[in-house]
């Protein structure tokens, strides 16, 4: 008996640990998106998609054009932040008048052009990158590299965004539009400049993800319908636009996800998460951290 | 026109409806009509709640338990579908509530709504998946096939029978399409769109009516789940669940035409004849074009044609035929600006 539970234990321990890894990644998913809402007031339906997207330049730059993975993963990043602002440009700004379900609805579409165009252009194999991390043991327990280093990435990226929004002029403009965005066109602030960049910023995280999940994953076109839906939940979780709040909120995700796989399939894990968010949305529907009205 | 003449209308389009397999018998063209009665059917069902801004994207998730349970029953306990389908009917109806009456009860309204259904979609898809000892998982499952009675075990082998069963379908949900619109419910759904706290304040019991919206819509449309099932003996977690198939819906009701009757079944002819030409046209080459295309038009739909095919070409024929609601009023001034 005590053998047995020194097992479960150890699983136990390292269920709860790979939860605050996949909670790291989980939660640099939803920075992104959390800027955007908060910024904007629009939600990206395709995020996901333009995740998917950056994998997929991720694998032909390191397995087809052979650049290093750290040259390629800046590239990565500046493509998927240049197609955010296209998204803005091309799809968002002219709705923006519109009623919001308008905005998502649109966006939907794009989940669709994005999907199709990888399944068109790069067909539907699993691709990996073939970069093979090694997986560090830990007493009994045993940990995926590639996750640790998702973990850390999305804590600095986390941080930078931080920094960026409290400690420059573009930041403090930004967090002003989100607080009244009719006021701050008065006050000489450009938002159609702003939102550009915000919109850059999101396709950024999102290229930033992108490099540090090709790391775990096979990249194919519907790989994004397997993270977008629970990239969404963890926001509106944390409150559509609070940062801190969707932190917590993926970390919480994590550990649904990561415990309900240990004592079942991973699927019961994914569906307990979604059941958890439904129970959320009737007892905070504003979000976990929202004061009470 | 006037109420007799759009009656001899709809007869007369009907009688050729109905007429239409005896005289053409092409199989592949009848199965493509089915497909498109049912699909039609389906949209019809969500675009009942999508007209009253209740964008839902968990009607996956009803299509799924429709199909899934209707088959499991028969495959597992032998139930006739006569039966099956009636229970999968009211296992969506009771998630439709359970999931429905907090959201309406909590004023959980417009992203928040939709995300909400996103995870009930998401949920159902899950579990067909995870519970793949009893559903085959993402690999698909098969009704078996009747030894017996086939009316009992409601499995057709000819096309005729279920381009009429899929006729009936489809004219059913017209109908309930139609006796709403005439109802107290639109104009109280149509305040509620536009103003919650103003319909309720002018006597709306904003829950009961956005409830019983709710209801309608997702049982009707476990019901072309079961249908598309019993239909095509064949049915996998992706093709009848899940977050694609909801955007289906939204896409198709929208190209279509949201505030008219035929709006989502001129969506669904849209939709499924652009798939089978570019199919038939490219072969394997086309896999993925059609959702290429959909993904275009949807996006240059919502921004220059919020009111779908059907509905603009109404607007282009009767210009001044009633003063626009507020809320579709807004998404023309948007689609034409300077009007």
């Amino acid at each position: 008996m005590q053998g047995f539970l020194d097992i479960f234990d150890i699983y136990l321990l390292e269920a709860v640990i790979n939860g605050i890894l996949l909670g790291g990644v989980l939660a640099l998913l939803a920075l992104g998106l959390n800027l955007i809402f908060g910024v904007i007031d629009v939600t990206w339906i395709c995020y996901a998609e333009l995740v998917m997207i950056g994998m997929y330049a991720m694998y032909f730059l390191v397995q087809y054009y052979g650049i290093s993975y750290f040259i390629a993963a800046p590239l990565t990043i500046l493509l998927v932040a240049i197609l955010g602002a296209l998204l803005h440009y091309l799809v968002i700004a002219p709705l923006l008048t519109a009623p919001p379900i308008n905005q998502l609805l649109a966006t939907g579409g794009v989940l669709f052009v994005l999907q199709s165009f990888a399944t068109v252009a790069f067909g539907i194999d699993f691709r990996n990158l073939g970069i093979r991390l090694p997986v560090l043991a830990f007493g009994d327990m045993n940990f995926s590299y590639a996750r640790l280093l998702s973990f850390l990435a999305a804590l600095v990226g986390m941080v930078a965004v931080y920094l960026f929004m409290t400690r420059t002029f573009t930041g403090t403009a930004i967090r002003a539009i989100s607080q009244d965005r009719q006021i701050m066109a008065l006050m000489g602030v450009d938002t159609k400049r702003i939102y550009l960049i915000t919109s850059a910023i999101g396709g950024g995280l999102a290229g930033l993800a992108a490099c540090l999940l090709v790391l775990q994953y096979d990249v194919h076109p519907f790989v994004g319908l397997s993270f977008g839906p629970i990239t969404f939940l963890i926001c509106v979780l944390g409150g559509l636009g609070n940062f801190i709040g969707g932190f917590i909120a993926a970390f919480v995700f994590a550990e649904i996800i990561s415990l309900g796989g240990l004592f079942s399939d991973l699927e019961w894990g994914y569906v307990l998460a979604f059941a958890f968010f439904i129970v959320m949305m009737f007892i905070r529907p504003a979000g976990l951290l929202a004061r009470r009205r | 026109m006037t109420r007799q003449g759009r009656l001899v209308a709809w007869g007369i389009g009907l009688a050729a409806l109905v007429a239409l397999p005896f005289v053409y018998r092409d199989p592949y063209h009848l199965h493509i009509l089915v497909l498109i009665l049912i699909w039609s059917f389906a949209y019809t069902s969500w675009s009942m709640m999508g007209r009253f801004g209740l964008v839902s994207l968990g009607h996956g998730g009803f299509m799924g338990i429709g199909a899934y349970v209707t088959a499991l029953l028969w495959n597992h306990l032998g139930l006739s579908p006569w039966i099956g389908i009636p229970i999968g009917m009211v296992a969506a109806g009771v998630l439709a509530l359970i999931v429905g009456y907090p959201c309406f009860r909590f004023r959980i309204t417009g992203h928040y709504f939709v995300l909400v259904t996103l995870a009930l979609s998401g949920i159902v898809l899950q579990v067909i998946t995870a519970t793949r000892d009893y559903t085959g998982g993402s690999l698909g499952y098969t009704p078996n096939r009747a030894s017996g009675n086939k009316l009992l075990a409601l499995q057709f082998d000819d096309k005729i029978t279920w381009y009429l069963i899929a006729l009936a379908v489809w004219l059913v949900g017209i109908v309930v399409w139609h006796l709403i619109d005439r109802s107290m419910s639109r104009y109280a759904l149509e305040a509620i769109s536009e103003d919650e706290d103003a319909a309720a304040a002018a006597g709306v019991d904003v829950t009961a009516e956005k409830l019983k919206i709710t209801l309608i819509s997702a049982v009707m449309t476990a019901l072309a789940g079961a249908i598309y099932c019993q239909y095509q003996m064949f049915i996998t977690p992706d093709t009848v669940s899940g977050i694609a198939v909801s955007l289906q819906m939204v896409f198709a009701a929208i190209v279509g035409g949201l505030f008219v009757s035929l709006g989502p079944t001129v969506g669904a002819v849209i939709t499924i004849m652009l798939a089978e030409t570019l199919r038939i046209g490219f072969g394997t080459k086309a896999v993925g074009w059609d959702n290429l295309v959909y993904g275009v038009l949807l996006v240059l739909f919502i921004i220059f044609l919020p009111k779908g095919i059907l509905g603009s070409l109404l607007d282009r024929l009767k210009p001044q035929r009633k003063v626009p609601r507020a809320h579709e009023q807004k998404a023309v001034q948007i689609a034409r600006p300077g009007t």
